[in-house]
C-alpha cells in the first residue's frame, strides 16, 4: 500500500465537516442536529448502541444518503466532487457473489480509473492470495470483509469509511485488519470506523466518537503514552 | 492516485461484468427461455390456427411473449447490484451513472436478443409462419422492439428496487408506458407477415419513442439512482 497521492497528516486540515445534520428516514429521526469537524490523519472510532444513528452518519458522510437538513463538507467539498478521495466499506461486502475477488476487484478498479495491476497488491496487502480463484459468494466472511476493505482501498484514498469492518472476523484477523488500518493512519490517511469491537482498535485510535439517539454525545481523545 | 473513468470502460466493463455474472448463474436466460417456451406450446396447442389466422395473431403473440419474459430479465438486472449492496460500491465511486444504466440496458438488449434468435425458430414452427411482406424489416422491428422493451424496463426496475414489492411493481408501470410501443411492434410485424399494408409508419413510430424514452431515460436515472 503506498502512501495517498496527496499528503493529508497535517491535524489542521479539515477532513469532515458536519454543519447541523438532521436525516429523517419517514417519521423516525436518525440524526439530530449533528455538528462537528474532523481533523486529517487521524483514526476516530465511532461508538454506540444499536440504532444510535452510527452507520446513517457514516452514509450521510459519504454522501450516499443526504441530509434532509445541513451541509456535509468532505476536504472542504461536496461528497459528491471528491468521490475519488474516499473510500467506503459499508456493512454489506459490496461485492459481487457470483465474481472471484480478482474479477470483482478488477471492476471496481475501472470505476476510479485505475489498472489491474492495484489488484494483486490490494490483495495482498488485506493478507488475501489474489490467486485464489474463487468467488467471492464461496469465501468465509472473515475472507469477504478483507476483499470488501482491499476493494474500500484500491484506488489508494485519503479518508476511509469502515461500518463494522471486524464483524463476524476471528480474533486474529481483527486484529490483523486493525494494524493495517492503524499503518494507513500513519501514512496520512484519515479513518473512520463504525464498530461494536473498540478494544480491537484500542492501539491505534485517536479519538473516540460516542453517539446515543442519532447525536454526538461525547468526543474522547485517546492520550497514547 | 484514481482518476474519472472513461464512459466507454465503465461501460465496457459493467456488460462484461453482468453478462459473466448470467453466465454463470443463468437466473435469467433459463426463466425467460422456460416461459416462452411455454408461451409458444400452450397457444399452439390451444388455437391450433390457420396459417393466415397465424400471420394476423402471431405479432401480438409474439411480442407479448417477450414481454412478460423480458420482465424476468429486468428484475435480474437489479437484484444483482442489491445483493450484498454493490450499487452503493458504485455509487460512492466516479463512474458516471449513465454508463450504468446504458450498460445494463445493453446487457438486457443482448440477453432479449438471445432469447428472441432462440424462440423465433420456434414460434415460425409452431404458427407455420412464412411473412408474405418486406421479411428484411422483422430484424428492424425487432431491434427497435427490445429496445424499447429494455430501455424502460432498466429503468423502471431501478426506480422499484427499493420497494418490498419490486417483481410486482415493475410489469404495473412498465406495461402501461410500453402500450405505445408494443402497438407498433405488432402492427409492423402483423404489416410484414401479412403484407396487407406498409409496417413503415409503425418503424417510424417505435423509433421516435425509442429515441425519446432513452433521452428521458438518460436524463433522470442519475436522480432515480441516488433517490432513498
Amino acid at each position: 500500500m503506498t502512501t495517498p497521492a496527496q499528503p493529508v497528516a497535517t491535524e489542521a486540515k479539515v477532513a469532515v465537516s458536519l454543519d447541523s445534520i438532521v436525516k429523517f428516514f419517514g417519521r423516525f429521526v436518525a440524526l439530530r442536529n449533528v455538528t462537528a469537524t474532523f481533523a486529517a490523519g487521524r483514526l476516530y472510532v465511532i461508538l454506540g448502541d444499536n440504532g444510535a444513528g452510527k452507520s446513517t452518519l457514516l452514509r450521510v458522510m459519504t454522501g450516499l444518503l443526504k441530509p434532509t437538513s445541513g451541509a456535509v463538507k468532505l476536504l472542504g467539498e461536496d461528497p459528491d466532487d471528491v468521490n475519488p478521495r474516499f473510500g467506503y466499506m459499508g456493512h454489506a461486502p459490496l461485492l459481487y457473489d457470483e465474481l472471484t475477488g480478482v474479477e470483482n476487484l478488477n471492476y471496481f478498479a475501472k470505476l476510479y480509473g485505475m489498472d489491474d495491476h492495484v489488484v494483486r497488491d490490494a490483495i495482498r496487502t488485506v493478507g488475501l492470495d489474489p490467486d485464489l480463484d474463487r468467488r467471492v459468494g464461496n469465501y468465509s466472511q472473515g475472507m469477504r470483509q478483507r476483499m470488501s476493505l482491499a476493494r474500500s482501498v484500491i484506488h489508494n484514498p485519503e479518508i476511509l469509511f469502515l461500518d463494522e469492518p471486524f464483524s463476524n472476523v476471528d480474533v486474529k484477523s481483527a486484529h490483523d485488519m486493525a494494524a493495517l488500518l492503524g499503518k494507513m493512519r500513519d501514512e496520512g490517511r484519515t479513518l473512520f470506523v463504525v464498530t461494536h469491537q473498540p478494544a480491537v482498535l484500542e492501539a491505534f485510535a485517536d479519538e473516540y466518537i460516542m453517539m446515543s439517539s442519532g447525536q454526538i454525545v461525547e468526543r474522547r481523545e485517546e492520550h497514547k503514552a | 492516485m484514481s482518476v474519472a473513468p472513461g464512459f466507454g470502460t465503465v461501460l465496457r466493463m459493467t456488460i462484461g461484468k453482468d453478462l459473466r455474472m448470467e453466465w454463470r448463474s443463468k437466473d435469467a436466460i433459463n426463466s425467460m427461455l422456460f416461459f416462452s417456451l411455454l408461451v409458444v406450446v400452450i397457444f399452439s396447442f390451444s388455437f391450433d390456427p390457420t396459417a393466415e389466422t397465424s400471420r394476423e395473431i402471431a405479432g401480438g403473440l409474439i411480442w407479448t411473449s417477450f414481454l412478460f419474459a423480458a420482465v424476468v430479465a429486468l428484475n435480474q438486472t437489479w437484484a444483482r447490484e442489491l445483493r450484498s449492496q454493490a450499487l452503493d460500491a458504485f455509487r460512492v465511486s466516479p463512474a458516471p451513472p449513465n454508463s450504468l444504466f446504458l450498460a445494463k440496458a445493453l446487457g438486457n438488449m443482448i440477453f432479449v436478443t438471445i432469447l428472441e434468435c432462440l424462440m423465433a425458430p420456434l414460434f415460425t414452427m409452431f404458427y407455420n409462419l412464412r411473412a408474405l411482406g418486406n421479411w428484411k424489416l422483422l430484424p428492424v422491428i425487432a431491434i427497435l422492439g427490445t429496445w424499447a422493451l429494455v430501455v424502460n424496463g432498466t429503468f423502471f426496475a431501478a426506480m422499484s428496487i427499493r420497494t418490498r414489492i419490486r417483481e410486482t411493481l415493475l410489469p404495473l408501470i412498465l406495461f402501461p408506458i410500453s402500450l405505445p410501443a408494443l402497438l407498433a411492434m405488432v402492427n409492423a410485424t402483423t404489416a410484414v407477415l401479412t403484407g396487407d399494408y406498409s409496417p413503415i409508419i409503425w418503424i417510424k413510430l417505435l423509433t421516435v419513442y425509442d429515441v425519446v424514452f432513452t433521452t428521458i431515460c438518460l436524463m433522470l436515472f442519475g436522480t432515480v439512482i441516488n433517490a432513498e
